[in-house]
C-alpha cells in the first residue's frame, strides 16, 4: 500500500522519489479513483491499479478535489490556503500521487 | 503537524483508533468447500444451513456501497460453489464495490475465466501452496495442484491480466519461493505470500508446518529483495524486528481497519479470529453491519490504546507492535506480549513457558471430518 504522507509530517522514504512535479500544469483526479473522506484526510483507491493511498491532511484532499477545475495545481493549492513556503511540500505530495496514477495531467479547458 | 498545526498522530496510531468504515473487509460467503486443506483458517467443509440468503447478501453490498468500502475480499469455503456467486459479484461491481475473491480454482472454467476477464472491479486469487505437486497436494489434497494450474491457464488464455497466485508460507514451501515466483511470472500474475496462522484447522498443523526460525529469516530477506513485487497482505509485519520494515501498514488491523463477515452474518474482528472472544455482532441485527462496525463494544475496545506488555520495552515495538493478535490467542499466549514467531525469539520462550492449559478452539468447525479430534460442532453464541 502506498502511503502519501501529508506535507508537514516527516515524509519518509516515499518523498525521495517525488521530485519535479509540474505545479503549473493542469491536473485532475483519475476517473478510476474513489476518494473516501476520513477524519485524518482521505483514503484514495484506484480501481485500475488497485492501489490504496492515504492522504494525511484535509488541505491536501481539498487541493486534489479542486484540481479538475483549476487552471493549474498551483492555483488549486493557493485556493485551498497553501502558503508559498508550503508549496514545495504539497508539490512533493502531488508528485507521489501522480507517480502512482492517482492524479493525471489534463488538457486545460 | 498538519497544516492546521495540530500535533500529528502517526498513521499507525490513527488507524489503530479506527475508521468510519473498514478499508477492506473479508466476506466468507460459505463454509462449503470441495477441498479439505489441512490449514484452512475457517475450518470449512460443509455448508451452514443458516447461510445468508441472496437478498441478505445484496443488502450487505448496498451497505458497503453506502460506507464507501472500496473492495471486499470474498472467500469461504469455496465461494464459487454458491449458486448466486456470480450474481453477487455482478451486483457488487455494478455498485463499484470491488471484489477480490479467493478460489481453489475448481470452478474457473474457460467460460468463467472469460466472464471474469470482461468484468471491471473484479480480481481473482488462485490458491496454491507449493510449486511442486507433492508439497501442494500434501496440504490441499490430491489433484489440487493440477486444479489450480488449470484455473491459471484459463485466466491467462482469457487475457484476465495480472491475477494473484496466493500462497500460504509453510515449512514445506519456504524453499520453493523462487519457483513460486517464476510460476506466477509465467502467467503474468502476481505472487501473494501470506502467513500461516494457527487459526481454524491451521491450529492443528501449526507446530508442524510453520516455518523454522532460519526459514523465517530467509523469507524476510527474500521479501525485502522483492519489494512491492510480491504482495503479502501485510501479514509479515512482525518480521520488521529483523531490522528494516517491509512495505505495508505494519499494524494489526483487526476491528480497526479490517474485519470478517462470516457465512451466517457473524462479524469477527479478523478472518483469522473466528472465536467468541472476537465476535462483534451479526449483520442480521438491528442497524446491520454499520452499527456493528461503529458501535460494538468489542470494536470500540480494540480501538482504544492496547497494552504492549513485555513488548513495551522492545526497541522494535513501533513497527512490530507485538505481532498478530490471532496468532497469540490461538497459541495460548497473552495478547499483551510477543508474537509466537517474534523475530527476536521471545515468542519461542513464551511458548515453552505456557504449560499445559487447553488452547482456545475456534467457535465454528464445519470440517467434513473433525480434524485431529477437535469437536465437530457449531457453537452458537
Ligand atoms: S489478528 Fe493477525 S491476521 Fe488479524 S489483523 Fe491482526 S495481525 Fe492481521
Ligand atoms: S518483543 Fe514484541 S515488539 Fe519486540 S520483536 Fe518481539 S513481538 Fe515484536
Amino acid at each position: 500500500m502506498a502511503v502519501v504522507e501529508a506535507p508537514g509530517v516527516k515524509a519518509g522514504a516515499l518523498a525521495d522519489a517525488a521530485t519535479g512535479f509540474d505545479l503549473d500544469g493542469a491536473w485532475r483526479l483519475d476517473p478510476q479513483v474513489a476518494l473516501r473522506p476520513e477524519p485524518f484526510g482521505a483514503l484514495a483507491y484506484h480501481f485500475g491499479t488497485r492501489r490504496l493511498s492515504f492522504l494525511k491532511s484535509r488541505v491536501l484532499v481539498d487541493v486534489v478535489v479542486a484540481l479538475a477545475d483549476r487552471s493549474s495545481a498551483r492555483q488549486a493549492c493557493r485556493e485551498a490556503g497553501v502558503g508559498e513556503r508550503e508549496l514545495e511540500r504539497y508539490g512533493r505530495a502531488l508528485a507521489t500521487l501522480a507517480e502512482s496514477g492517482m492524479i493525471a495531467p489534463r488538457v486545460p479547458a | 503537524m498538519s497544516a492546521g498545526g495540530a500535533p500529528a498522530l502517526g498513521l499507525a496510531e490513527r488507524f489503530e483508533s479506527g475508521l468510519d468504515a473498514p478499508i477492506c473487509l473479508t466476506w466468507e460467503l460459505t463454509y462449503a468447500c470441495n477441498l479439505a486443506c489441512v490449514h484452512c483458517l475457517s475450518s470449512s467443509g460443509r455448508r451452514d444451513p443458516r447461510e445468508l440468503s441472496s437478498e441478505e447478501c445484496m443488502a450487505i453490498v448496498d451497505e458497503l456501497q453506502r460506507l464507501q468500502v472500496f473492495y471486499v475480499n470474498i472467500g469461504g469455503g469455496e465461494p464459487t460453489v454458491r449458486r448466486d456467486f456470480w450474481e453477487i459479484v455482478d451486483y457488487a461491481s455494478a455498485r463499484r464495490v470491488g471484489v477480490k475473491f479467493s478460489t481453489n480454482g475448481s470452478r474457473i472454467t474457460a467460460p468463467a475465466a472469460a466472464r471474469l476477464a470482461a468484468a471491471d472491479y473484479v480480481d481473482v486469487q488462485v490458491s496454491i501452496d507449493g510449486a511442486s505437486v507433492d508439497v501442494n497436494d500434501a496440504i490441499r489434497g490430491t489433484g489440487s495442484h493440477a486444479m489450480a494450474l488449470r484455473a491459471m491457464d484459463h485466466l491467462a488464455e482469457a487475457g484476465f491480466g495480472p491475477f494473484k497466485v496466493s500462497v500460504v508460507l509453510t515449512r514445506r514451501n519456504a524453499g520453493e519461493l523462487d519457483r513460486l515466483k517464476t510460476l506466477a511470472d509465467r502467467y503474468g500474475a502476481q505472487l501473494r505470500l501470506t502467513r500461516l496462522r494457527p487459526s481454524g484447522r491451521g491450529a492443528d498443523v501449526w507446530d508442524e508446518l510453520r516455518p523454522t526460525a532460519a526459514q523465517q529469516r530467509a523469507v524476510y530477506e527474500w521479501l525485502l529483495d522483492q519489494g512491492e513485487q510480491v504482495l503479502t497482505g501485510d501479514s509479515f509485519f512482525h518480521l520488521s524486528a529483523y531490522g528494516q520494515k517491509l512495505p505495508g501498514l505494519n499494524l494489526c488491523g483487526a476491528g480497526r481497519v479490517v474485519c470478517l463477515i462470516d457465512p451466517v452474518g457473524d462479524v469477527y474482528a479478523c478472518p483469522f479470529a473466528i472465536h467468541e472472544q472476537f465476535l462483534a455482532g451479526n449483520v442480521r441485527q438491528e442497524g446491520g453491519f454499520t452499527s456493528v462496525w461503529r458501535e460494538s463494544d468489542l470494536f470500540l475496545d480494540l480501538r482504544r490504546p492496547q497494552s504492549a506488555g513485555v513488548c513495551g520495552s522492545c526497541g522494535f515495538y513501533d513497527s512490530c507492535r507485538g505481532g498478530c493478535m490471532a496468532a497469540k490467542f490461538f497459541t495460548g499466549l497473552p495478547l499483551a506480549g510477543p508474537d509466537p514467531e517474534c523475530a527476536l525469539g521471545h515468542g519461542e520462550k513464551a511458548l515453552a513457558a505456557r504449560g499445559h492449559r487447553p488452547l482456545p478452539r475456534p467457535s465454528v468447525n464445519m470440517s467434513r471430518r473433525a480434524a485431529n479430534g477437535s469437536p465437530d460442532a457449531i457453537v452458537v453464541v
